[in-house]
């Protein structure tokens, strides 16, 4: 996994509230779906016209915003299917961070697969967020290092956010968790020995035929 | 702490490998289902990691999300069905896991088949790349959906890194009203609640009107879980769970049964056991229930109006509010009832399975679909289609001019290219009325089989309560 340090860049404003795993990665482009090219259907319904063309509306199509590295949004960001695609294509449109008051659980457990990093904030924090984000046509940077847990925005404002040890070091280190999980693997089949025998019907499946 | 614990706790502590710290645990998976939209993916990647599948006998597969609903399909019916669903086959084979193609009797939605199959079992932990995974927990199962990362950490490990979520009790007590269901019992609360309200939470389903509920209605309230945010709904295994799952073939047989039902007895919450979030529900108070914007939490009962912008406080809501009637192409203080639909889908991991057939049939019974409605009635399950074949239903929905398709996820999520038209209204016993869930610009109110059926016939939203059985269906 690519390792988050330190991100800086311009964040994009997008204030609605539960934008779901459908909005961001729409069900037909999963078919397809690779790493690579997710994100050229990201947020479809909202970035993109009726007849294909760049919708000028969306806060990812206007200029000062197109190169934004930050998402600030509304509560339960990416609630619905556990799709990764959502993440694929925030990773292909360069977002590393997204902010919001609330996300949905499997999104938020994903981004941390894939070195993306979301911050929960409290709804005024948010709205203040928003506002700054919003202010002189993006060419505002705003700041995030893993390392001290802190957000800065462009009036200089310090807000430290939460972030579980474990979850620091995989982003600060790039570590993945196969590889980790695997050097546990001794505890694995010790559990799988003794729970063999309190629940051999776990272990011992006939077959449907 | 005192010693009271929680059916989660009891669950969760029985799988835990070894405690990561921070609330973390490493956590034992016991039984792992893997679809055609994500399943070939994963192996291919574990593969290329040069990574073997640690326990493929505790994993099954199957194609259900790109394959084809139509009658006589095959995988060359739907636009991906060959390269995902025989990409699955491929991948599956060779690494050893069961696998239930098209052509199998066990093919069908994964979370129909788990639980008809004895896969799922009561108190075991059970993983899958697909957010309703959490249908498993009706068993007394511990189950939710993962991400492909985490599909693919399974396959190699056994084994989720999870953090400990908060414990919430949803009682319903009381008996259903007439015409009243487990879809619309849980689309109440959601309502109710709101759809964020179980974010970070694995929810318990408890009360007389649960606990008086069959298995396949106890699937629909713990499938729609994750749709006001909880990854987990689980409700403690009773005599109903041990009647159903007793003679399936990968239960327990003889004398492992017995010693199964004697360990399942003691997966409850005791008497006294705390939880951070308790909420309480009469079952009295639950109308037969339908969806009017494009989040599940937009839901009224069938006899209600649509709300208006103006009749909320919160900017955001009246916002919300605003911009799902323009996308549903209704207007707030309008009856939700008597609105003209195009389309119906019967079917999903949601309400597909056979009970759920039967409750459609008796309303479709005797009578006919409306002339400018296509319907469509897509069983769960290889199982389930023979099932209600046996008993007729087929015939009662083709007499009535239902189209009777094949197993699968069809029309939910429309990744077998069977979408909803741009504009085209849908009553659809799904789980996501989302913004192009069916298809770009589709139109889709969720209600119970039984309120689907009657929209069918009348050609648009109804109370079901108008619609008495005519006929001996079951």
């Amino acid at each position: 996994m690519e390792k988050l340090q330190l991100l800086q860049g311009v964040a994009a404003p997008l204030p609605r509230a539960n934008i779901d795993t459908d909005i961001i990665t729409p069900a037909k482009r999963l078919l397809d779906a690779n790493r690579e090219t997710m994100h050229e259907h990201t947020f479809e319904p909202l970035r993109f016209l009726a007849d294909g063309s760049e919708n000028p509306d969306f806060i990812l199509n206007k200029p000062g915003y197109r190169d934004a590295v930050i998402l600030i949004t509304g509560r339960n960001f990416g609630c619905g299917s556990s799709r990764e695609t959502a993440v694929w294509g925030l990773l292909g449109l360069g977002i590393r961070c997204v902010i919001a008051e609330s996300f949905g659980d499997i999104f938020f457990n994903n981004c941390f697969q894939n070195s993306v990093l979301p911050i929960r904030l409290p709804a005024e924090t948010i709205a203040e967020l928003l506002a700054e984000a919003g202010d002189d046509q993006g060419n505002m940077q705003f700041q995030v290092d893993v390392a001290s847990r802190t957000l800065t925005t462009p009036s200089g404002r310090s807000i430290t956010f939460d972030l579980t040890a474990d979850r620091q070091t995989a982003l600060l280190e790039g570590l993945d968790e196969v590889g980790q999980t695997l050097k546990e693997d001794a505890a694995t089949t010790a559990f799988q020995a003794q729970d063999r025998t309190a629940r051999p019907w776990i272990y011992d499946l006939g077959t449907v035929d | 702490m005192s010693g009271a614990t929680t059916l989660f706790d009891k669950l969760w502590q029985a799988h835990v490998v070894r405690s990561l710290g921070e609330n973390l645990d490493l956590l034992h998976v016991d039984r792992h289902l893997i679809h055609d939209l994500s399943g070939a993916r994963a192996l291919t990647e574990l593969q290329e990691r040069g990574l073997a599948v640690r326990n493929p006998e505790l994993c099954m597969a199957m194609p259900d999300h790109s394959v084809s609903s139509q009658p006589g399909r095959t995988l060359a019916s739907s636009p991906f069905g060959e390269r995902l669903g025989g990409g699955l086959r491929k991948m599956a084979e060779a690494a050893g896991i069961p696998f239930f193609g098209l052509e199998h009797p066990n093919q069908g939605i994964v979370h129909v088949v788990g639980p008809e199959t004895g896969f799922t079992l009561p108190g075991s932990l059970l993983v899958c790349g697909d957010s309703h995974t959490s249908t498993h927990g009706a068993l007394g199962a511990l189950a939710w959906g993962i991400g492909s990362s985490e599909v693919v950490h399974v396959l190699a490990t056994q084994t989720v890194r999870q953090r400990r979520p908060q414990s919430m009790r949803i009682t319903i007590n009381g008996e259903l009203g007439e015409g009243v269901e487990a879809k619309d019992v849980i689309l109440h609360i959601i309502g109710q609640l709101g759809v964020a309200a179980g974010t970070g939470h694995a929810v318990e389903y408890a009360g007389t009107t649960i606990a008086a509920l069959g298995i396949e209605a106890r699937m629909t309230i713990c499938n729609l879980s994750i749709e006001f945010g909880a990854r987990m709904g689980m409700i403690a295994p009773d005599q109903t769970t041990f009647e159903y799952l007793q003679g399936r073939p990968l239960a327990p047989k003889g004398a492992a049964w017995d010693r199964a039902v004697e360990y399942w007895r003691g997966l409850r919450s005791d008497d006294g056991a705390v939880f951070d979030r308790e909420v309480t529900f009469a079952a009295a108070e639950i109308a037969p229930q339908v969806t009017w914007g494009t989040s599940p939490g937009q839901t009224l009962a069938v006899t209600g109006s649509i709300p208006t912008p103006d009749s909320f406080v919160e900017a955001e809501q009246r916002n919300n509010t605003e911009v799902a009637l323009e996308y549903m192409g209704l207007s707030g203080g309008q009856s939700i009832a008597g609105t003209r639909i195009d389309r119906v889908f019967i079917g999903s991991c949601t309400n597909s399975r056979l009970s759920d057939l039967r409750r459609a049939a008796r309303v479709a019974q005797g009578r006919n679909v409306a002339s400018h409605v296509t319907a469509w009635v897509v069983p769960g399950s290889v199982q389930v289609k023979q099932a209600a074949e046996a008993e007729g239903l087929d015939e009662i929905f083709l007499a009535a001019g239902f189209e009777w398709r094949e197993p699968g996820c069809a029309q939910c999520v429309a990744t077998n290219g069977e979408t909803v038209a741009p504009g085209e209204r849908c009553v659809s016993t799904s789980n996501r009325n989302f913004v192009g869930r069916q298809g770009p610009k589709a139109r889709t109110h969720l209600a119970g089989p039984a309120m689907a059926a009657a929209a069918a016939i009348a050609g648009e939203i109804t109370d079901v309560r108008s619609f008495p059985p005519l006929g001996e269906a079951q």
